[in-house]
């Protein structure tokens, strides 16, 4: 059975490692914050200015000072930081942030990320993301392997305007976790009751290994 | 000199002129310079360019600056929550320059810091990157990016001194800092004016030196997404 929007954000909780500085980004991969392991130390940034995000306040802690890069208001924690736009991104940019987790329209098999606009549709812009893909040490894209239409996401090669060029280090769908290697996408581990066939099937893009 | 000024409106006075470029802190709703938005709605001010990471909401913030198609350009990262501006977008009447909000964030910075560019692999491979210089360092390609200096900067702060010395309150800092520095002229307005000497030195966040014009406003702090867990 192929894994749901939790399930999936579950096995991208795996991705972290203890003591890590993580970004994530808006929709599913918000939900990785829940599986966080207990016995982990991970600090979340929110790009527009936080190290150390709390969870959402309760209706008494709400300040408008005090929001995350998705606009929503968040709390502070013991460890929390506070900086400029530029010094946040300093972070982001320099490699000093260990992990981004982000959704994506489509990758290609070369790790080419596009998730920040359709052509002839409305633009609304990049915010971060392309800061975000350039710079932190790992990215991990949380998707559904099939569009609306049960098109492939995982292509020969993007379609869409890129976010970032060679960029992805590994992609988590509802059938599986799949890592960009050399000539292509090797498939790492299946979702449980999902065949090869049906991943086969449902990817454009080339698998290898 | 004093720098101390009664409200926006007087704070504004012989700075703006049509065709002006301004520099406006905030991100979102947070941390957005309210008073002096509103009296450059009032003062008409055309053709303006304006660069803001995001273009406020139809009814508040750089929004407001929509409703008499008073700006000509944005230079942003996100306009996602504005309907006014993607009718004028669409209608040809606005024009937009995306930035990365990293890419933004630099160019307001190294334009105040007196560097006229900078090299980033932000957007490399990307569209934002066409019609650049592209260089390679150490075996990575990196593009090259303009430093931003405006003619008007107009950042809000938490409090603030007649020095013009700031302090910003949790994430409403965001770009005001950045904003401060690449106005030729910066007007701050602040929550509240404190006597000189009471902030404390080691936690001044932009030294008054960046800040030419400052005064008290009253803030609305409109919340863009209201969102809680249960107490």
């Amino acid at each position: 059975m192929p894994w749901d929007r939790n399930k999936m954000a579950a096995r991208a909780a795996l991705e972290l490692e203890d003591g890590f500085y993580v970004n994530l980004g808006i929709g599913i991969p918000t939900l990785v914050s829940n599986y966080v392991p207990a016995d982990y130390d991970i600090t979340l940034q929110s790009e527009n200015g936080m190290l150390g995000m709390g969870p959402f306040p309760t209706e008494d802690e709400i300040d408008p000072d005090l929001i995350n890069a998705g606009k929503q208001t968040v709390t502070e924690l013991d460890r929390t930081s506070y900086f400029s736009s530029s010094q946040s991104f300093a972070m982001v940019r320099g490699g000093h942030i260990n992990l981004s987790i982000l959704g994506a329209m489509e990758v290609s098999e070369t790790g080419d990320l596009a998730n920040w606009m359709i052509p002839g549709r409305l633009v609304k812009g990049m915010g971060g993301a392309m800061d975000l893909v350039a710079g932190v040490q790992r990215i991990v894209v949380l998707m559904d392997h099939a569009n609306k239409a049960g098109e492939s996401k995982l292509l020969k090669k993007c379609t869409l305007p890129l976010t970032g060029q060679a960029v992805v280090d590994r992609i988590i769908t509802n059938l599986g976790v799949f890592d960009v290697v050399e000539g292509g996408i090797k498939v790492v581990e299946l979702a449980p009751e999902v065949a090869m066939d049906e991943v086969r099937q449902k990817t454009e893009a080339t698998l290898v290994g | 000199m004093g720098k101390v000024y009664q409200d926006a409106a007087s704070a504004l006075d012989g700075i703006l002129f049509d065709g002006m470029s301004i520099a406006a802190g905030g991100f979102g709703l947070c941390g957005i310079p309210e008073n002096l938005i509103q009296a450059i709605k009032d003062a008409g001010t055309k053709r303006l360019t304006v660069a803001s990471n995001n273009a406020g909401v139809d009814d508040f913030g750089l929004g407001l600056l929509l409703q008499d198609k008073q700006v000509k350009k944005m230079i942003s990262s996100y306009v996602g929550e504005n309907d006014l501006f993607m009718q004028q977008y669409l209608a040809g009447q606005l024009e937009i320059e995306f930035n990365p909000q990293g890419t933004l964030a630099e160019r307001l910075r190294a334009g105040g810091a007196g560097i006229p560019g900078f090299y980033t692999a932000t957007g490399v491979g990307t569209e934002i990157a066409e019609g650049k210089e592209l260089k390679e360092f150490d075996g990575k390609t990196y593009v090259l990016e303009r430093g931003l200096k405006m003619d008007l900067a107009i950042i809000k702060a938490w409090k603030g001194d007649a020095q013009g010395n700031l302090t910003y309150r949790k994430t409403a800092m965001n770009f005001n800092p950045e904003c401060a520095t690449a106005g030729k002229v910066t007007i701050a307005e602040v929550e509240e004016i404190v006597p000189v000497g009471s902030l404390d030195k080691m936690a001044i966040h932009t030294p008054g030196v960046y800040v030419q014009r400052i005064f008290q406003g009253a803030h609305e702090k409109r919340i863009e997404q209201r969102t809680t867990r249960a107490a």
